[in-house]
């Protein structure tokens, strides 16, 4: 339940609509690096996501343990990446691959540059992208913060265009507020912040700038008490997303009183 | 016979099927994707297909990530 339910129907959200999918929870969460599966599956059920990343690899013979085995596909939507491809094709054949599992039509295609930025490669994401979306996936894409590259991923039918607030991994956050404000102004597909975020003010930040949803990993996976950080991420979402709607004052230069000024 | 599954080289004999293969080795078929000499096979063709001498598979599944 959303904190905001317990207020009333009067300050319900509409849903997230991605594709042919509804999100209630605007948080995606990533399954990877938890100090054990079952700790990810508390933090998931904490963070009130709905939807999940995983990632495509070998199977390993005769390893009994599953990620499956604690995620509820009924419960969770499953969101397969294309972590680790450095090129179109190879992003290409791992999505197929995905989709053959049978479990997931969707895709959050990522297409990286080189392994120590792990920044997108913006042309070969763009290849990607047009693709998958002939072929049918529901393209979830990652991409820079960069305005023009976001319009095009748009343009060639992607589902939802999903920017870096900053690098993978590196909780800087939301580097680049005024790139995101661009990107908001023209989109028509839901952006979602996906990488960089460290804490909860960073999601905050994202849903405050007017983004449909907020797509994270390693700020909760690593930080000291998963679940408890899970549990700030979904509030701090929930609050960003209320202070949008709200719409905030505007910043001005100098004070303004709060009490009346005269009779006194 | 010999067939490479996800790099190494394995036993299985004459006639085995992509399903038996994936049986054999104890893989959940209900959470794999399969490909064959870099082909996706279809999971309703996982039965009827027969595997040579040699052949490469790739088995994948869904692991933790973001």
């Amino acid at each position: 339940m959303l904190a905001a339910d317990r207020t009333g129907e009067k300050f319900q959200d509409k849903k997230l609509k991605v594709g042919k999918y509804e999100f209630t929870s605007r948080l995606f969460v990533g399954t990877g690096k938890y100090p054990s599966m079952k700790i990810m599956a508390e933090a998931l059920e904490a963070s009130g996501t709905e939807l999940v990343t995983v990632a495509v690899r070998r199977v390993k013979i005769n390893e009994s343990e599953s990620l499956l085995d604690y995620i509820d596909t009924k419960k969770y939507t499953i969101l397969p990446n294309t972590a680790g491809c450095f090129s179109a094709d190879e992003a290409i054949r791992v999505a197929r691959l995905a989709r053959e599992t049978g479990m997931s039509d969707m895709v959050k295609l990522e297409v990286l540059s080189d392994e120590k930025t792990l920044l997108p490669d913006p042309i070969e994401t763009l290849k990607a992208t047009t693709v998958l979306v002939k072929e049918g996936f529901t393209v979830l894409v990652y991409t820079s913060d960069d305005p023009v590259i976001a319009r095009k991923l748009e343009d060639a039918g992607a589902t939802c265009v999903m920017p870096a607030g900053s690098p993978i991994g590196s909780g800087q956050g939301v580097l680049n507020k005024n790139n995101i404000r661009i990107i908001l102004e023209s989109a028509k597909v839901p952006i979602i912040v996906d990488a960089g975020v460290g804490t909860a003010s960073d999601v905050a930040i994202a849903m405050e700038l007017g983004c449909e949803g907020v797509l994270l990993n390693t700020g909760i996976a690593h930080a000291k008490d998963p679940v408890r950080m899970a549990i700030a991420m979904k509030l701090a979402c929930e609050s960003g997303r209320l202070a949008y709607l709200s719409g905030r004052i505007p910043k001005r230069l100098y004070a303004r009183a709060s009490s009346p000024e005269k009779d006194f | 016979m010999k067939v490479i599954l996800n790099g190494e080289p394995k036993e299985c004999p004459e006639g085995t099927t992509v399903e038996k293969l994936l049986d054999l080795f104890k893989i959940d078929k209900n959470r794999a994707a399969v490909e064959l000499n870099l082909q996706i096979v279809p999971r309703k063709e996982h039965a009827a297909r027969i595997l040579k001498n040699t052949d490469v598979l790739e088995v994948v599944t869904f692991v933790g990530g973001g």
